[in-house]
Protein backbone atom coordinates (compact mmCIF):
# COMPACT_ATOMS: atom_id res chain seq x y z
CA UNK A 1 0.00 0.00 0.00
CA UNK A 2 1.22 3.31 -0.94
CA UNK A 3 1.20 6.29 1.51
CA UNK A 4 -1.65 8.35 0.32
CA UNK A 5 0.53 11.69 -0.59
CA UNK A 6 4.79 12.38 -1.08
CA UNK A 7 5.38 15.33 1.22
CA UNK A 8 8.23 15.12 3.39
CA UNK A 9 6.11 17.13 5.87
CA UNK A 10 2.26 16.98 6.75
CA UNK A 11 0.17 17.92 3.41
CA UNK A 12 -2.42 20.85 4.75
CA UNK A 13 -5.29 19.34 4.14
CA UNK A 14 -7.73 21.71 2.49
CA UNK A 15 -9.85 21.54 5.65
CA UNK A 16 -6.66 22.75 7.26
CA UNK A 17 -5.89 25.43 5.17
CA UNK A 18 -9.75 26.56 5.39
CA UNK A 19 -9.67 26.75 9.09
CA UNK A 20 -6.20 28.88 8.37
CA UNK A 21 -7.91 30.83 6.37
CA UNK A 22 -11.09 31.49 8.24
CA UNK A 23 -8.89 32.03 11.76
CA UNK A 24 -6.65 35.24 9.67
CA UNK A 25 -9.23 36.86 7.57
CA UNK A 26 -11.98 36.57 10.34
CA UNK A 27 -9.50 37.86 12.90
CA UNK A 28 -8.30 40.68 10.61
CA UNK A 29 -10.94 42.15 9.26
CA UNK A 30 -13.42 41.90 11.97
CA UNK A 31 -10.68 43.43 14.57
CA UNK A 32 -9.71 45.98 12.08
CA UNK A 33 -13.37 46.85 11.57
CA UNK A 34 -14.28 46.91 15.24
CA UNK A 35 -11.10 48.86 16.13
CA UNK A 36 -11.68 51.65 13.81
CA UNK A 37 -15.02 51.97 15.06
CA UNK A 38 -14.25 51.55 18.61
CA UNK A 39 -11.65 54.76 17.86
CA UNK A 40 -14.22 56.92 16.62
CA UNK A 41 -16.48 56.05 19.29
CA UNK A 42 -13.42 56.96 21.68
CA UNK A 43 -12.32 59.87 20.00
CA UNK A 44 -15.98 61.17 20.62
CA UNK A 45 -16.95 60.21 24.06
CA UNK A 46 -13.60 59.13 25.78
CA UNK A 47 -10.35 61.28 24.47
CA UNK A 48 -12.11 64.42 24.97
CA UNK A 49 -11.67 63.95 28.64
CA UNK A 50 -8.66 62.58 28.29
CA UNK A 51 -7.19 65.58 26.66
CA UNK A 52 -9.61 67.85 29.14
CA UNK A 53 -7.66 65.75 32.20
CA UNK A 54 -4.18 66.72 31.09
CA UNK A 55 -5.04 70.06 31.77
CA UNK A 56 -4.96 68.94 35.44
CA UNK A 57 -1.79 67.16 35.24
CA UNK A 58 -0.22 69.56 33.70
CA UNK A 59 -1.47 72.75 36.05
CA UNK A 60 -3.01 74.42 33.56
CA UNK A 61 -6.15 73.84 35.31
CA UNK A 62 -6.49 73.70 39.42
CA UNK A 63 -9.36 72.59 40.87
CA UNK A 64 -8.36 71.64 44.34
CA UNK A 65 -7.07 75.08 45.23
CA UNK A 66 -5.03 76.08 48.42
CA UNK A 67 -8.00 77.31 50.20
CA UNK A 68 -9.76 74.41 50.21
CA UNK A 69 -12.49 75.36 47.93
CA UNK A 70 -12.81 72.83 45.13
CA UNK A 71 -14.25 74.49 41.52
CA UNK A 72 -12.67 74.76 37.88
CA UNK A 73 -14.05 75.48 34.56
CA UNK A 74 -15.83 72.81 32.34
CA UNK A 75 -14.66 71.91 28.92
CA UNK A 76 -12.39 69.80 26.54
CA UNK A 77 -10.43 71.43 23.96
CA UNK A 78 -10.79 70.47 20.43
CA UNK A 79 -9.67 66.75 19.16
CA UNK A 80 -9.43 68.79 15.71
CA UNK A 81 -6.62 70.59 17.02
CA UNK A 82 -4.11 67.09 17.32
CA UNK A 83 -5.10 65.14 14.01
CA UNK A 84 -1.58 62.87 14.57
CA UNK A 85 -2.09 62.39 17.93
CA UNK A 86 -5.55 60.50 17.13
CA UNK A 87 -4.45 58.79 13.89
CA UNK A 88 -1.98 56.97 16.15
CA UNK A 89 -4.94 56.26 18.37
CA UNK A 90 -7.27 54.81 15.70
CA UNK A 91 -4.03 52.65 14.58
CA UNK A 92 -3.26 51.10 17.99
CA UNK A 93 -7.02 50.75 18.50
CA UNK A 94 -7.38 48.60 15.44
CA UNK A 95 -4.04 46.65 16.51
CA UNK A 96 -5.52 46.25 19.91
CA UNK A 97 -8.92 45.00 18.59
CA UNK A 98 -7.08 42.72 15.95
CA UNK A 99 -5.32 41.27 18.98
CA UNK A 100 -8.65 40.78 21.12
CA UNK A 101 -9.86 39.32 17.07
CA UNK A 102 -7.46 36.63 17.15
CA UNK A 103 -8.13 35.10 21.05
CA UNK A 104 -11.82 35.40 19.69
CA UNK A 105 -11.58 33.51 16.96
CA UNK A 106 -9.09 30.66 18.45
CA UNK A 107 -11.71 30.20 20.68
CA UNK A 108 -14.60 30.24 17.94
CA UNK A 109 -12.19 27.40 16.54
CA UNK A 110 -12.33 25.56 19.79
CA UNK A 111 -15.97 25.89 20.34
CA UNK A 112 -16.56 24.30 16.51
CA UNK A 113 -14.33 21.58 17.21
CA UNK A 114 -16.02 20.69 20.51
CA UNK A 115 -19.63 20.40 18.55
CA UNK A 116 -20.82 24.43 19.53
CA UNK A 117 -22.28 26.81 16.91
CA UNK A 118 -21.10 29.93 16.10
CA UNK A 119 -23.63 32.25 14.83
CA UNK A 120 -24.07 35.94 14.76
CA UNK A 121 -26.40 36.10 17.48
CA UNK A 122 -23.84 34.05 19.72
CA UNK A 123 -21.18 36.11 18.80
CA UNK A 124 -22.96 39.53 20.37
CA UNK A 125 -22.83 37.28 23.83
CA UNK A 126 -19.16 36.47 22.80
CA UNK A 127 -18.26 39.90 22.95
CA UNK A 128 -20.44 40.76 26.22
CA UNK A 129 -18.13 37.91 27.45
CA UNK A 130 -15.28 39.62 26.43
CA UNK A 131 -15.97 43.38 27.21
CA UNK A 132 -16.69 42.09 31.10
CA UNK A 133 -13.38 40.23 30.91
CA UNK A 134 -11.38 42.41 30.03
CA UNK A 135 -12.83 45.94 31.04
CA UNK A 136 -15.76 45.80 33.27
CA UNK A 137 -14.47 42.78 36.01
CA UNK A 138 -10.70 44.28 35.77
CA UNK A 139 -12.62 47.92 36.17
CA UNK A 140 -13.90 46.31 40.11
CA UNK A 141 -10.31 46.04 41.26
CA UNK A 142 -8.62 49.11 38.99
CA UNK A 143 -10.75 51.48 37.66
CA UNK A 144 -9.91 53.49 34.54
CA UNK A 145 -7.46 56.03 35.40
CA UNK A 146 -7.22 59.58 33.30
CA UNK A 147 -3.98 61.12 32.41
CA UNK A 148 -2.14 62.90 35.88
CA UNK A 149 -3.72 59.90 38.38
CA UNK A 150 -0.90 58.33 40.74
CA UNK A 151 -1.24 54.63 40.55
CA UNK A 152 0.72 51.55 42.35
CA UNK A 153 4.10 50.28 39.98
CA UNK A 154 2.79 49.57 36.37
CA UNK A 155 4.43 46.30 36.47
CA UNK A 156 2.45 44.47 39.52
CA UNK A 157 -0.70 46.51 37.80
CA UNK A 158 -0.09 44.82 34.47
CA UNK A 159 -0.18 41.50 36.32
CA UNK A 160 -3.21 41.64 38.33
CA UNK A 161 -5.04 42.81 35.17
CA UNK A 162 -3.59 39.99 33.39
CA UNK A 163 -4.85 37.56 35.93
CA UNK A 164 -8.05 39.05 36.60
CA UNK A 165 -8.39 38.68 32.69
CA UNK A 166 -7.20 35.21 32.46
CA UNK A 167 -9.49 34.17 35.31
CA UNK A 168 -12.58 35.79 34.33
CA UNK A 169 -12.07 34.52 31.38
CA UNK A 170 -11.79 30.72 32.84
CA UNK A 171 -15.09 31.40 34.73
CA UNK A 172 -17.03 32.58 31.76
CA UNK A 173 -15.92 29.86 29.98
CA UNK A 174 -16.77 27.29 32.40
CA UNK A 175 -20.38 28.72 32.98
CA UNK A 176 -20.96 28.89 28.84
CA UNK A 177 -19.32 25.25 27.70
CA UNK A 178 -18.98 23.30 30.76
CA UNK A 179 -22.32 21.12 31.36
CA UNK A 180 -21.35 19.28 34.98
CA UNK A 181 -23.36 20.47 37.93
CA UNK A 182 -19.64 21.60 39.85
CA UNK A 183 -19.69 24.52 37.45
CA UNK A 184 -21.83 26.24 39.91
CA UNK A 185 -19.38 26.34 42.79
CA UNK A 186 -16.17 26.90 40.38
CA UNK A 187 -17.01 29.42 37.98
CA UNK A 188 -17.88 31.89 41.11
CA UNK A 189 -14.69 30.81 42.33
CA UNK A 190 -12.61 31.87 39.77
CA UNK A 191 -14.88 35.06 39.10
CA UNK A 192 -14.44 36.20 42.44
CA UNK A 193 -10.56 35.25 42.96
CA UNK A 194 -8.80 38.41 41.72
CA UNK A 195 -10.92 40.65 43.75
CA UNK A 196 -10.56 38.86 46.71
CA UNK A 197 -6.96 38.76 46.16
CA UNK A 198 -7.26 42.38 45.40
CA UNK A 199 -5.22 44.97 42.85
CA UNK A 200 -2.47 46.92 44.07
CA UNK A 201 -3.26 50.21 45.35
CA UNK A 202 -1.38 53.06 47.52
CA UNK A 203 -2.40 54.13 50.64
CA UNK A 204 -2.95 57.82 49.50
CA UNK A 205 -5.24 59.64 46.66
CA UNK A 206 -3.68 61.81 44.29
CA UNK A 207 -5.87 63.08 42.01
CA UNK A 208 -6.00 66.20 40.75
CA UNK A 209 -8.51 66.28 38.39
CA UNK A 210 -12.39 66.67 39.54
CA UNK A 211 -14.32 63.93 40.81
CA UNK A 212 -17.01 64.45 38.12
CA UNK A 213 -14.43 63.97 35.12
CA UNK A 214 -13.49 60.94 36.25
CA UNK A 215 -16.70 59.37 37.16
CA UNK A 216 -17.69 60.74 33.44
CA UNK A 217 -14.58 59.32 31.95
CA UNK A 218 -15.05 55.44 33.88
CA UNK A 219 -18.23 55.36 33.02
CA UNK A 220 -18.18 56.51 29.19
CA UNK A 221 -14.70 53.71 28.51
CA UNK A 222 -17.34 51.28 29.76
CA UNK A 223 -20.04 51.88 28.03
CA UNK A 224 -17.57 52.35 24.31
CA UNK A 225 -16.15 49.02 25.69
CA UNK A 226 -19.50 47.51 25.83
CA UNK A 227 -20.44 48.60 22.31
CA UNK A 228 -17.06 48.06 20.65
CA UNK A 229 -16.48 44.47 22.38
CA UNK A 230 -20.45 43.85 21.08
CA UNK A 231 -19.35 44.92 17.41
CA UNK A 232 -16.03 42.86 16.92
CA UNK A 233 -18.01 39.46 18.54
CA UNK A 234 -21.07 40.41 16.22
CA UNK A 235 -18.32 41.11 12.86
CA UNK A 236 -16.14 38.11 13.57
CA UNK A 237 -18.93 35.74 13.71
CA UNK A 238 -20.55 36.98 10.56
CA UNK A 239 -17.41 36.33 8.70
CA UNK A 240 -16.47 33.56 10.18
CA UNK A 241 -19.74 31.76 9.58
CA UNK A 242 -19.86 33.52 6.01
CA UNK A 243 -16.25 31.72 5.22
CA UNK A 244 -17.65 28.70 6.41
CA UNK A 245 -20.27 28.23 4.21
CA UNK A 246 -17.59 29.43 1.52
CA UNK B 1 -5.97 -3.61 3.96
CA UNK B 2 -8.95 -2.82 5.46
CA UNK B 3 -6.73 -2.16 8.80
CA UNK B 4 -4.11 -0.16 6.67
CA UNK B 5 -6.94 1.77 5.00
CA UNK B 6 -8.24 2.83 8.34
CA UNK B 7 -4.54 3.50 10.26
CA UNK B 8 -4.46 5.60 6.98
CA UNK B 9 -7.44 7.82 7.58
CA UNK B 10 -6.75 7.73 11.38
CA UNK B 11 -3.43 9.44 10.47
CA UNK B 12 -4.71 11.68 8.35
CA UNK B 13 -7.73 12.80 10.92
CA UNK B 14 -4.67 13.12 13.47
CA UNK B 15 -2.70 15.07 11.35
CA UNK B 16 -5.07 17.40 10.42
CA UNK B 17 -6.33 17.75 14.08
CA UNK B 18 -2.83 19.00 14.66
CA UNK B 19 -2.96 21.12 12.19
CA UNK B 20 -5.68 22.51 13.47
CA UNK B 21 -4.83 22.62 17.12
CA UNK B 22 -1.22 24.18 15.14
CA UNK B 23 -3.31 26.98 13.50
CA UNK B 24 -5.06 28.09 16.93
CA UNK B 25 -2.37 28.29 18.39
CA UNK B 26 -0.58 30.43 15.72
CA UNK B 27 -3.94 32.67 16.32
CA UNK B 28 -3.88 33.26 20.62
CA UNK B 29 0.57 34.06 19.66
CA UNK B 30 -0.09 36.59 17.04
CA UNK B 31 -3.13 37.88 19.40
CA UNK B 32 -0.72 38.07 22.25
CA UNK B 33 2.35 39.80 20.41
CA UNK B 34 -0.16 42.58 18.82
CA UNK B 35 -1.52 42.60 22.58
CA UNK B 36 1.39 42.96 24.13
CA UNK B 37 3.22 45.88 21.86
CA UNK B 38 0.09 47.97 21.77
CA UNK B 39 -1.41 47.44 25.18
CA UNK B 40 1.56 46.61 27.82
CA UNK B 41 5.19 47.51 26.37
CA UNK B 42 6.24 50.43 28.26
CA UNK B 43 9.36 51.54 25.82
CA UNK B 44 8.22 55.19 25.44
CA UNK B 45 7.45 55.64 22.15
CA UNK B 46 5.09 52.57 22.57
CA UNK B 47 3.98 54.13 25.22
CA UNK B 48 3.32 57.66 23.85
CA UNK B 49 1.84 56.75 20.50
CA UNK B 50 -0.85 54.39 22.19
CA UNK B 51 -1.45 56.62 25.71
CA UNK B 52 -4.61 57.65 24.54
CA UNK B 53 -6.01 53.88 23.31
CA UNK B 54 -4.09 52.48 26.04
CA UNK B 55 -5.99 55.07 28.55
CA UNK B 56 -9.29 54.61 26.96
CA UNK B 57 -9.28 50.56 26.69
CA UNK B 58 -8.50 50.48 30.81
CA UNK B 59 -5.04 49.38 30.40
CA UNK B 60 -2.78 49.89 33.49
CA UNK B 61 -0.77 52.62 31.82
CA UNK B 62 1.33 54.61 33.97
Amino acid sequence: MTPPTTCATPCPSPATKQMLKQILTSAVFAGVAAGVLAALLQLWLVVPLIMEAELFESGQRVHFAADGSPQSDRGAPSVWDEPLRHIYTIGFSAVTFTAYAFFMVAGFALATRAGHEITPRRGIVWGLCGAIAVVIAPAIGMPPELPGAIGAEVVPRQVWYLSCVVLTLIGLTQIAFDGRSRVWITAPIFLLVPHLMGAPHLDTYFGVAPAELASEFVARVMGVALISWVLLGLFAALIWTRSEEA
Amino acid sequence: MNENVQAIAQTQSKTRVDADMMGIAGAVLLGLVLLFAAGFAQASVLHDTAHDMRHAMSFPCH
